[in-house]
């Protein structure tokens, strides 16, 4: 028995050696990460270069673990890039950055919010996903802390939040958007739409699009739902696509289920457009999976990592070389909401000694009147109005040969 | 036409199911407790599957008869030699600590357990999703007459499914092992008396159980093809109501139960709501119980005061 057990400690010993040799190996992109850093997040540590005490301390919360991961990880991993970026350049504005995970639940994002508190988070970046989102925005309008979310795209998280701004499209906006492309270029006949109705960003698309739709005079022949637990089988939706002779289907929803419809829809050998949302970006850089599935796809995103202007080229380059894999809409998000709040903070003259609220008090004014050039949006650039929604355009692209092309 | 379409998907996904519930039966036969660490165990057969097969298929020249066999052959035989390891290991480090303890204790660490594989694939292998290449080409379909048509795949998942419960009904009732599986799951006491190693017994169970689980995420991903950290746990809690349905220690019945799953799902998705497919499954599951509280071919087990 005695052996045994032994036995047994030397397999666990070695279990966990595994486990943390194998997060060592993903955290090897920042040198200053410690290798066993498996529940502490690595980007609390990552900024040793500003020990003068002299930077702004932003805090933001997000999957880091658990199925939404991969937008929290992306959020994470763009911040931190934009964040090395300034204060490398070492001008009046440094950050210090920490991300605390809230694995996309609502409860976790409150304790991850508290403890980036009392940490004297001076500036937050929100949650990366709505559900958490809508919870600490709430936190941040009363203790006046100013967020500006990279991703967290439902109208609830912004809507009367004097102090709570987007960097993404609201979802709204995406679903008339999309409506409105589908009608100017005369895409569909009959549109059938599968959304996930468990998820406030699929819905609030959904219904936003239904309504512009019927004041278009689009015909929406029909739609089906699915949700978290159901997003394997999509025959009975796409069977009551095909049996309404639709031409175009509109998927307002991340592009993971959306690859099972895509391969699901082949295979029954129904061949209708698709019409895709930001979410569906990140599709064709899905490992293993077959681009030509994938073809012909359309959507509107704000975001195009194959763009060949200079700052995107240089922060999918950066993103690459640390994290080995190519950066989605999330990662660009974050980026840009780091660079949105050093110029902010500079417009209104902010230093790092402030406290949160004045900080909160000074971007609150200057924020609606900046116009921010990013790596998402177009030449136009982007701004905000007070309600804390943004305004930028969104590109539309088709895939072609398994890279996104221009539409217009 | 619809509805043939639609029943062929239900057999097909519920053959899957009716896999993953052998698993989770012949546990709970055996060793009386419910391993909800099974689910992840098709999840980590399913990314070394993966592995091995993007690993292999670069060896072949493309389109080769070869190409299409031996990395999809390679890749399962090894999935199911890495998922019974690991079933064995998670057995006797989690479960064997706890066989004098009470069911709770053993049910939490399962979840645990169930956990740690969740995050610990996460560590090792990220949490994008990667697509599956299935084991057999899509585009390998068997016409019917009237325009039906029925993929392969189904056809392996099917035909697969039959064979294991075969398979299994006969090594529990003809071999010496699976006698000794028969008389732990009705009396470990007297069975370790007459001479039955138990531990070894319940060793074999889930080495058979989780090497059961490795078939199933091939066959499933190959079916819903997006594979990710929590794949696993879906088809996982759905096989194990599969169990409870068709009665849970039966094999019969976890065939059967699967089988029904898997149809009712799809029905109850295309003809009355995919709003309420999941709580339509639930309710069916909930009136059988009432009827039959042991499940459909479960046994009626008298308590003895």
């Amino acid at each position: 028995m005695k052996k045994l057990r032994i036995l047994s400690l030397a397999m666990t010993g070695a279990l966990c050696l595994s486990l943390l040799a194998g997060c060592g190996g993903g955290d090897s992109g920042t040198s200053e990460t410690p290798s066993g850093g498996a529940s502490e997040t690595p980007a609390a540590e990552n900024t040793g270069s500003t020990a003068t005490g002299a930077a702004f301390k932003i805090g933001g919360t997000g999957p880091l673990t658990g199925g939404a991961s991969i937008y929290g990880l992306a959020a994470q991993r763009g911040a931190q890039i934009a964040v090395d970026e300034i204060n490398a350049e070492g001008g009046a504005i440094q950050f210090e950055l920490r991300y605390e995970d809230d694995v996309h639940v609502a409860e976790t994002a409150v304790n991850a919010y508290n403890t980036l508190k009392d940490w004297g988070m001076q500036i937050s970046l929100g949650s990366v996903t709505s559900t958490p989102g809508v919870a600490t925005s709430a936190l941040n309008y009363e203790d006046r802390i100013f967020a500006l979310t990279p991703s967290a795209s439902s109208p609830d998280v912004i809507e009367g939040k004097d102090n709570v701004y987007q960097m993404c499209f609201t979802d709204d906006n995406q679903g008339s958007a999309s409506a409105q492309y589908i009608y100017d270029q005369g895409l569909g006949e009959n549109i059938f739409v599968i959304w996930k109705n468990d998820d406030v960003y699929s819905t609030g698309i959904y219904n936003q699009f239904v309504a512009k739709a019927e004041e278009l005079g689009l015909n929406v022949v029909g739609n089906a739902t699915f949700t978290e637990d159901t997003q394997t089988d999509f025959t009975v939706q796409l069977t009551q696509a095909q049996g309404s002779d639709a031409d175009l289907i509109f998927l307002p929803m991340y592009y993971q289920p959306a690859s099972m419809i895509l391969t699901q829809a082949d295979q029954m050998g129904y061949a209708p457009k698709f019409f895709g949302v930001d979410g569906m970006d990140g599709i064709l850089t899905m490992e293993g999976f077959d681009t030509s599935l994938a073809e012909g796809v359309m959507l509107l995103t704000p975001f195009n990592a194959d763009a060949t202007d200079e700052a995107t080229v240089s922060f999918v380059t950066k993103y690459q070389e640390q994290w080995e894999e190519t950066p989605n809409q999330f990662a660009a998000d974050a980026y840009d909401c780091v660079y949105a709040l050093k110029q902010a903070l500079e417009e209104a003259g902010c230093t790092p000694d402030m406290s949160a609220e004045e900080i909160n008090d000074a971007l609150i004014q200057v924020f609606p009147t900046i116009t921010f050039h990013g790596l998402t949006g177009d030449g136009e650039g982007i701004t905000w109005d007070a309600t804390g929604a943004v305004s930028k355009a969104p590109k539309g692209m088709v895939i072609q040969d398994g890279a996104y092309v221009g539409m217009d | 036409m619809v509805f043939l379409n639609y029943l062929i998907s239900g057999i097909g996904l519920g053959s899957i199911y009716a896999i993953i519930a052998l698993g989770y039966t012949m546990v709970y036969g055996i060793a009386k407790m419910l391993n909800f660490a099974h689910g992840d165990v098709i999840m980590v057969g399913a990314y070394i599957c993966y592995f091995s097969m993007s690993g292999l298929s670069a060896h072949f020249e493309e389109g080769s008869l070869a190409a299409a066999v031996v990395p999809a052959l390679a890749g399962t035989v090894l999935a199911m030699v890495v998922c019974t390891v690991l079933g064995v290991v998670i057995e006797r480090l989690a479960y064997k600590p706890l066989r004098q303890a009470g069911s709770l204790a053993v049910l939490i660490t399962a979840i645990g357990v169930s956990y740690f594989l969740q995050n610990a694939a996460q560590l090792l292998w990220s949490s994008s999703p990667k697509m599956f290449t299935p084991i057999l080409s899509r585009d390998l379909q068997l016409s019917l007459p009237g325009g039906l048509s029925v993929s392969a795949l189904t056809i392996l998942t099917v035909v697969v499914c039959i064979v294991i419960m075969v398979g299994l009904t006969l090594f529990t009732g003809r071999t010496k092992m699976g006698k000794a599986m028969r008389a732990c799951s009705e009396d470990k006491a007297a069975a370790q008396l007459m001479g039955i190693d138990v531990n070894r017994t319940i060793s074999m169970t889930f080495a058979i159980g989780s090497a059961l689980a490795a078939v199933a995420g091939v066959l499933y991903l190959s079916t819903y093809p997006s594979l990710v950290p929590t794949t696993g746990s879906m088809p996982g809690i759905k096989a194990f109501t599969a169990a409870v349905f068709g009665g849970i220690g039966s094999i019969p019945g976890a065939l059967l139960g699967g089988l029904l799953l898997g149809i009712i799902e799809i029905l109850a998705g295309g003809y009355i709501s995919t709003q309420l497919q999941t709580a339509i499954v639930f309710a069916v599951l909930i009136v059988v119980l009432l009827v039959k509280p042991a499940g459909l071919l479960g046994k009626v087990v008298r308590e003895k005061v």
